[in-house]
């Protein structure tokens, strides 16, 4: 199960995380996007840790507040996919974080409409819920399955650099987006990095 | 950069304060959602049109609220789509009880973002929504393989026609069907000579050597199909032209046509271009039933233009005619 204090952790890491790499995922979005992912993720984030723990039931209650915040602060694509994302998850954590992740990834599915291997952030998503499941199928406890799902979440970000964009703004760029690591991917990296250091 | 700004970061809220002492009576400003609203919003049993996106295309959308187009435009970042809040609180200041319609251009934010609003607005009031997307760019090829055409020129045209529809009375069906056709029946070619620069950005979003063009570049600076060395207006005109009329036939029937600035060509280059535009399409069969040349959808101070041609019928005709009273385009009223 997901406490209330760990959820506040997973995001106060993540807005922590986030603020140190918001140069980065700007880079990244220079090459094959508008500049503007690192901004907008520090933003909505910085939003989010302003959020007040305390008036929230539980971490289901905590998270849809932080969907809604997302979607209210970082605009563009990401803040729809990533506000959709923690309203899902918080809409399912009843049922275990892996029904969590797994309604996180539907829900972003069905928003962007994007498959594996768009080059987009559900490269790093899709194989990180289908680990988690995996492990858990093994007989792994939960802590042991975040960690597998935040290696699989890298692994897939980095399996992003020679693909060719076919959704978002990358897309224009045909092959020529081919040869960049995709910004979306690599912070949806980061946040499964921070739910293995908190929620684990 | 050298632009008339104090800060980057507040460009579209003292832009906003201008707008409203500019058009001041005609138009509302709601600095907090940054919208745009018609001055006598909500019209009783009209139809409510509302439309957004990113800043740094004006007179889109703000310039187009009023009498005969939007009843509210929704102001994003330059370049960014609004978020859902702005387009929720659009939708419920000009309902009238008749539904609202929501125009949005093919962006994956924007589409998105409204998207999300609509489905909000749906949970949570009586309020119908429908919506239309705009993607008339056909400097996008293999549109399946990436996120679609953009949407561009024909905004503008379908802003200017459904707003007629819904001034008039009809229904919320009845405006819908008017935009659909009205999207569906027209296409757009750009070229950039120069390229914009962002203000929070502060330097050229792309490079552009001064003897070389792109070819169906967006309106955010986003690549075209091909960059070429800068050619007479004559021949820049055939590579805008030709697109065009190779993905939708456009003799048929009569056709509206609009030559738009980038925002950085100045009136006489539109003007000569569209001479140059006109006589191609009247030698391929099209013909021109009406025209409007300007910088209608802009890209700050990219230098270019675009040619956006829409088949119409006396239906969209006598729409496109009818009176219409906003800052960005009025004739009639």
């Amino acid at each position: 199960m997901v406490s209330l204090g760990a959820a506040v952790a997973w995001m106060a890491d993540f807005a922590a995380v986030v603020a140190e790499h918001e140069a980065e995922l700007t880079d990244l979005d220079r090459a094959i996007g508008d500049a503007d992912h690192g901004a907008n993720m520090a933003r909505g984030m910085a939003a989010v840790a302003g959020l007040e723990p305390g008036g929230f039931a539980d971490a289901g209650e905590y998270l849809k507040k932080v969907g809604m915040t997302l979607v209210s602060t970082v605009g563009g694509a990401s803040g729809p996919l990533y506000g959709t994302f923690f309203l899902r998850f918080a809409g399912a954590l009843g049922s275990g974080p892996g029904a969590a992740l797994k309604a996180g990834l539907d829900g972003v599915l069905a928003r962007g409409k994007a498959s594996v291997g768009d080059k987009t952030l559900v490269d790093a998503l899709a194989p990180a819920v289908s680990s988690f499941e995996s492990a858990l199928t093994d007989g792994a406890g939960e802590d042991v399955a975040w960690g597998v799902a935040a290696e699989a979440a890298e692994s897939g970000c980095e399996a992003t650099i020679p693909l060719v964009a076919r959704k978002g703004r990358a897309s224009y760029l045909g092959e020529r987006s081919a040869g960049h690591q995709d910004p979306g991917a690599t912070s949806m990296a980061l946040l499964l990095g921070c739910a293995a250091r908190t929620l684990a | 950069m050298k632009k008339l700004i104090n800060a980057p970061a507040d460009v579209v809220a003292e832009a906003l304060v201008g707008f409203e002492r500019a058009h001041a009576g005609r138009v509302r400003v709601d600095h907090a959602n940054r919208l745009v609203l018609r001055g006598d919003a909500p019209r009783r049993g009209k139809v409510g049109l509302v439309s957004g996106g990113g800043s740094g295309h004006e007179p889109l959308h703000a310039g187009f609220v009023g009498p005969g187009m939007l009843d509210a435009a929704c102001c994003g970042e330059v370049f960014t789509s609004p978020v859902p809040d702005q387009v929720i609180a659009a939708t419920a200041a000009v309902d009238g009880g008749a539904g609202v319609l929501h125009i949005v251009k093919n962006y994956t934010g924007d589409v998105m973002n409204f998207e999300m609003a609509a489905e909000m607005v749906a949970a949570e009031s009586g309020v119908r929504v429908e919506s239309v997307v705009t993607d008339d760019d056909v400097a996008v090829q293999d549109s399946t393989w990436t996120a679609g055409r953009r949407g561009v020129g024909v905004t503008v045209l379908l802003e200017k026609i459904a707003g007629a529809a819904a001034e008039e009375g009809r229904d919320l069906d009845a405006v819908l069907d008017v935009a659909r056709r009205v999207a569906e029946g027209g296409r757009s070619m750009g070229v950039a000579l120069t390229s914009c620069t962002v203000p929070q950005a502060g330097r050229p979003t792309f490079d552009l050597g001064e003897d070389e063009m792109e070819v169906g570049m967006g309106i955010h600076g986003e690549p075209g199909r091909h960059r070429v060395p800068l050619s007479p207006a004559r021949e820049v005109a055939e590579m805008l032209v030709e697109p065009v009329l190779a993905d939708l036939d456009f003799t048929g029937g009569p056709a509206i046509v609009l030559l738009n600035g980038m925002g950085g060509t100045p009136l006489l280059e539109l003007y000569l271009m569209y001479g140059e535009v006109a006589a191609l399409l009247e030698k391929a069969g099209v013909t021109v039933a009406r025209n409007l040349v300007g910088n209608y959808i802009t890209s700050l101070e990219m230098a270019g233009c675009s040619l956006t041609v829409l088949g119409a019928d006396d239906d969209l005709l006598r729409l496109w005619d009818a009176p219409v009273d906003t800052p960005g385009l009025r004739w009639g009223a």
